[in-house]
């Protein structure tokens, strides 16, 4: 590749947010119009991504890197089959959020969307970064664009659910940052170059007593980001505060953001602690799994609903990735997907709702599908394909979860099947209290069916629906080397430091892997 | 012309996709010719294929299309692949051809209906769904259509979402049978680890080549029953069939005959070499079947609601069909769905018949006398009841002592009692409604009777059809004692389930055995008739004497009642109290808790509310300088 895409695809957001800057706050339209542009230019732009993308190479691709800061301090991006489709889910997501939010975001326009093109920026930063400390900045970066949205543009409660939500965010990545910074000194110590590169991170033999504590550090601040459980009561608050746009990025792109830490960096970076500490992980990821589905039964606000459903499937792909095999982890990068998909959709779904309602307590509504048959099809598909029904995307990740984590664990898969009920009980059940019966709100009867606007953002939604749930070849195959070599990497580096035990035993000791770092050098070259 | 059997899903759901799109835009008309086309040339597709498959020889068995692979992840391989051989024959030709009649009815019945492209697309979604489940060549696309059908019954049984009983029971049918997917999944899984692959033809050769252990065996047919006894409303789970009544008429008849609830005995007879290997598993699914039959009889002997006692026979219906599984007796279980799907759908459009005679009236209490007022609807009616009931030379009388004869000659003896004892039961019970809605003194609403009327022919010649297969179905599958050539039924599905033990009766004791069951169904109408007709005052001394056994019967054992406080209200009440002490105030009061304390978190939220990233930046700056110090020197 000669253009540098993937930097433009970072970076048309900010630049797109700077000449927003520019633009006279009153010119609302123009200001939306350009930002809608911008964004699906940026969306067209990240096709090429995939269908440049050699789904035979293991590792990164459209690969830049530059001399930044110094001391290790890079500018070194690239994707790989785990990266690609979570930053084309963010690129199809944003406009449309932009577009969800035409009419329902009336105050300070402008402010809102330059936050949402620095959102964008730092999203797609977080999944594409190769630099330790690189990944670190964009990871906070995307905090202050979403402290903004839910502070400025949310409901009652607003000012509580973004401080919760920063705090337990920060008090996580603090840790990790430590932790980031031990890595980075215990490099310099072994070999005398200052690195934050995560390749040559990779290939740090770590003792697995230190292990323990750095993968402690980095796994607090996913788990808190995925959420699981316990550290996901900042979820539901934060969705039911945030405006719709707001809820549907941090459930369907933020919350990946975790679990994909896991995949790049947890994981890989320290397989020895993994080991010890996958049962403990598995036990959180399946009570997370029941948990948020018996909270999510009896919530009283469909935003609130739908947030524990998210902690309940967060579960899932969490469950599934600490499976460690093939069909567990590319079930959960799927359902990742689909999870972005389905919840983002009903989250828009409930936006819909509010924008006619102003509430969003089930109680409100009712007889909502004799008003609008149009919006009641569009729901209750995205409610399917979240409940997992075959045919949709849903039902693909969520029996290739369940099939890894019954490969890896049984008795786990046993109890996690649970989720297939509990889906239907509590999505099911709000569907009915708000769509079905005899309309007993009399708002209700002044509800308009879906506009050509909202038909237009939630229209591409489904059609991905369909097409995933139908023939996910093109997703799978394309992540299928990058898999493969995630689990080689976590079951080599396993074995690596028993044979180097002996002399390993020490504390502070580090060994790095000289034979095969020539071979990663050889591979972070661009691929022509 | 073999080769074109993996069109006939294709045709409905194309059908239904169209309706989706365009339906509320297409005339009234035009919607019901395309959905009843759809589903006549599935039927028709589907008597071609049948006849190109008697023309093969049986090794070729059974026919692939692979039209390509749908999930593949590692060792997780599924493709979308259809298969058809006479076992998938026998299903193609019911779902579509009694779906067709059900189709055509609908037209009549649903006439009036503001929804009437959501009906239809629902209705060729439904025969789409159940063609798929029936013709898919592996587990999961098996789970697929099954799933499929669940979601239709959902769409259907809720059809008129306005009204809350409606809309309950859909859900209530959805999640129900959603507690038995769980189930069917882990089948599945097992199936996978196990065999390492989900195509039928895989399993059956693993099984054949003996890589199954029994045990496993009977984990695996144990946990794909579960999902059988979700769909196909056994004991514990048959909770959402009698709701499922609050769909359009047509609905339960697709339902409860050609769709739906088949699937499980379906699945069963599909898996017969796993049943066969596992006597254990064979076994509970007899003892699930016969006593889900006798049990679902029992309470349709006091139900009032005319459709009702339709629900709770196809209950008991279906757990004969698991019987003759159980018992290893998978043709004669199939036979019977086919037999059922019949008279089943007659009985179903015929009350419905007579429900739309009645203004929508259900209960049995406000008919009676109505034979002469429904002069095409009461003969057809009879001849589904007098089919279900077992009288000999109808369709229900083969399947049914195909059944029990094999039961008998198995040496269930238990299983065997308690079908006999359901026979009885049924003669009665379905004799109970034919009397009291068509004999005796009118007991009509005066509003009611101004607008009695007997329907269209729209509607009154799919009953005549069904009428008449509900009499000469039974003869393609005679049984032993007319010789052993005439069961062309069994001798047809002979390549898919393998027959591994004939039954041991000699010809005396099978027909002793049929004169005893015939005598016993004749008992049940005789005993009807003294109740209802000739001692009418007999049902309520019986009442009277037996006031709590009543009560029981007439509200079903009180078993949704139980469930709801024994199941749903702990996990509801459960899940509140869960919420409130733990999320709302162990975990966040502990966050809340520690700010209002020592402060400390007070003065974060002002650092915060600031507003300003110039102060968050300071402070990310200095931590970061602060730790590269520390670390680095």
């Amino acid at each position: 590749m000669n253009a540098p895409i993937l930097s433009i695809i970072t970076f048309i957001p900010l630049a797109g947010a700077l000449l927003l800057i520019f633009i006279n706050k009153d010119k609302e339209n123009l200001l939306r119009t350009i930002a809608l542009i911008l964004t699906l230019v940026i969306f067209v732009i990240s096709l090429s991504l995939y269908i440049n993308f050699d789904d035979q190479n293991p590792d990164p691709q459209f690969v830049e890197k530059s001399s930044w800061i110094g001391y290790g301090i890079n500018y070194h991006i690239g994707i790989d089959g785990i990266s690609l489709f979570l930053v084309l889910l963010t690129t199809l997501l944003i406009p449309i959020a932009i577009l969800s939010s035409w009419k329902y975001i009336g105050k300070r326009v402008k402010e809102y969307l330059i936050f949402m093109l620095l959102l964008e920026t730092g999203i797609i930063g977080v999944f594409v970064s190769l630099n330790l400390f690189l990944f670190y900045v964009f990871w906070e970066i995307t905090l202050v664009p979403m402290y903004f949205l839910i502070g400025i543009w949310g409901g009652k409660r607003r000012i509580y659910a973004t401080i919760k939500y920063v705090l337990f965010t920060m008090f996580g990545s603090l840790l990790m940052l430590v932790a980031i910074f031990f890595l980075y000194s215990m490099y310099y110590k072994a070999t005398g170059v200052y690195s934050f590169n995560i390749f040559d991170m990779y290939k740090l033999v770590l003792n697995p007593s230190i292990q323990v504590w750095l993968f402690l550090a980095f796994a607090l601040a996913f788990a808190i980001k995925v959420p699981m459980f316990p550290f996901h009561t900042w979820l539901p608050d934060a969705h039911v505060e945030a405006p719709t746009a707001g809820s549907v990025i941090l459930a369907a792109i933020l919350l990946k953001m975790g679990a994909y830490g896991f995949l790049r960096f947890a994981m890989p970076l320290f397989p020895d602690a993994l080991t010890k500490f996958l049962p403990y992980l598995g036990v959180l990821a399946l009570i997370g799994i029941i948990y948020g589905g018996l909270m999510a039964l009896i919530q009283k606000d469909v935003k609130s609903l739908v947030a524990y459903s998210s902690v309940s499937h967060m579960g899932l792909i969490m469950l599934a990735i600490f499976s460690l095999n093939v069909e567990g982890i590319q079930g959960g990068i799927y359902q990742m997907l689909n999870h972005g998909l389905s919840t983002g959709a009903l989250f828009l779904c409930v936006g819909i709702l509010y924008e006619r309602a102003h509430t969003r307590l089930i109680k409100d509504f009712g007889g909502v599908s004799k008003q609008m048959p149009v919006f009641a099809a569009f729901f209750l598909i995205c409610m399917l394909s979240s409940v997992g029904l075959p045919g949709l995307n849903g039902f693909v990740g969520e029996i290739l979860c369940l099939f890894g984590i019954f490969k890896a664990n049984m008795v786990l898969a046993i109890l996690g099947v649970t989720t297939v009920i509990l889906a239907a009980a509590y999505l099911l059940w709000m569907f009915q209290r708000v769509m079905h019966g005899p309309i007993t709100n009399d708002r209700v009867h002044n509800f308009k069916d879906l506009n050509k606007r909202e038909i237009a953002y939630l229209l591409p939604i489904i059609i991905l629906m369909f097409w995933m749930g139908l023939y996910p070849q093109p997703f799978l195959r394309k992540m299928d080397a990058s898999v493969n070599k995630l689990i080689n990497q976590i079951n080599q580096k396993k074995t690596l430091f028993t044979e180097t035990k002996k002399e390993s035993e020490l504390l502070w000791d580090i060994k790095t892997i000289e034979n095969t770092a020539e071979d990663h050098q050889e591979k972070e070259e661009p691929v022509q | 012309m073999t080769d074109i059997f993996w069109i006939i899903p294709l045709i409905p759901g194309l059908s239904s996709l169209i309706l989706v799109i365009f339906g509320t835009k297409l005339p009234k008309k035009y919607i019901s010719i395309q959905a009843c086309a759809a589903v006549f040339a599935s039927f028709v597709v589907s008597v071609i294929s049948f006849i190109g498959l008697k023309q093969i020889p049986h090794e070729a068995y059974p026919l692939i299309k692979n039209l390509y692979p749908w999930i593949q992840s590692g060792d997780f391989k599924a493709a979308l692949s259809f298969q058809f051989d006479p076992l998938t024959a026998v299903m193609a030709l019911v779902v579509t051809g009694v779906g067709f009649i059900i189709h055509v009815y609908s037209i009549g019945y649903m006439a009036k209906d503001k929804s009437y492209a959501r009906f239809f697309q629902n209705m060729n979604l439904f025969t789409f769904s159940m063609l798929i489940l029936v013709m898919g060549s592996n587990l999961v696309l098996m789970f697929v259509g099954w799933e499929g059908v669940g979601l239709c019954s959902y769409l259907l049984i809720g059809f008129w979402f306005e009204k809350h009983s409606a809309a309950n029971a859909g859900k209530k049918a959805f999640i129900v049978n959603r507690i038995g997917d769980a189930g069917f999944i882990l089948g599945i899984l097992f199936i996978f680890i196990y065999v390492g692959s989900v195509e039928f033809r895989a399993i059956n050769e693993a099984i054949g080549g003996g890589h199954i252990t029994q045990s496993i065996a009977t984990l695996i047919a144990l946990l794909l029953f579960v999902g059988a006894v979700g769909k196909s409303a056994q004991i514990p789970l048959y909770v959402w069939l009698p709701d499922a009544m609050e769909g359009p008429t047509p609905v339960s008849a697709l339902i409860h005959a050609a769709t739906m609830v088949t699937a499980g005995v379906y699945m069963v007879a599909r898996m017969n070499l796993l049943y066969t290997l596992s006597g254990t598993a064979a076994n509970i699914v007899a003892l699930v079947g016969a006593i889900t039959a006798f049990y679902a009889a029992t309470m349709a002997l006091t139900q009032n609601d005319i459709k009702r006692v339709l629900a709770y026979s196809t209950i008991s219906q279906l757990g004969y069909m698991f019987i003759g599984c159980g018992v290893g007796a998978y043709a004669a279980g199939i036979f019977h769905l086919y037999t059922h799907a019949f008279f089943k759908s007659l009985l179903f459009l015929s009350a419905g018949s007579v429900m739309h005679a009645l203004s929508g009236e259900l209960n049995m209490q406000k008919m009676g006398g109505l034979k002469k007022y429904l002069p095409r609807t009461f003969p057809v009616f009879l001849i589904g009841a007098i089919a279900i009931s077992g009288v000999p030379f109808l369709s229900g009388f083969f399947s049914k002592d195909a059944i029990l004869t094999s039961a008998f000659a198995n040496g269930n003896y238990l299983v065997w009692a308690l079908g006999i004892a359901t026979v009885v039961l049924t003669a009665f019970y379905m004799f109970r409604l034919i009397f009291l809605t068509f004999f005796g003194q009118e007991r009509l609403d005066p509003e009611v009777k101004k607008h009695l009327h007997e329907s269209p022919p729209v509607m009154t010649i799919p009953l005549q059809i069904l009428a008449f297969f509900s009499i000469v179905a039974g003869y393609v599958g005679l049984p032993l004692v007319f010789g052993k050539k005439l069961n062309l039924f069994g001798h047809f599905l002979e390549p898919v389930i393998k027959v591994s033990h004939e039954a041991h009766l000699n010809l005396s004791t099978e027909c002793l055995l049929i004169l005893f069951s015939v005598a016993v169904a004749l008992f049940g109408i005789y005993l009807a008739y003294i109740f209802y007709i000739k001692k009418p005052q007999t049902p309520h001394n019986l009442v009277a004497k037996f006031p709590t056994l009543y009560k029981l019967l007439y509200n079903k054992y009180y078993v949704d009642e139980i469930y709801n406080a024994t199941i749903v209200q702990p996990m509801i009440k459960g899940s509140e109290f869960v919420y409130d002490n733990f999320d709302l105030k162990v975990i966040d009061g502990t966050l809340n808790g520690s700010a209002k304390t020592t402060g400390f978190f007070g003065k974060f939220f002002s650092y915060f509310q600031t507003g300003l990233i110039k102060d968050y930046a300071l402070i990310f700056l200095l931590g970061v300088i602060l730790l590269l110090g520390y670390l680095l020197f």
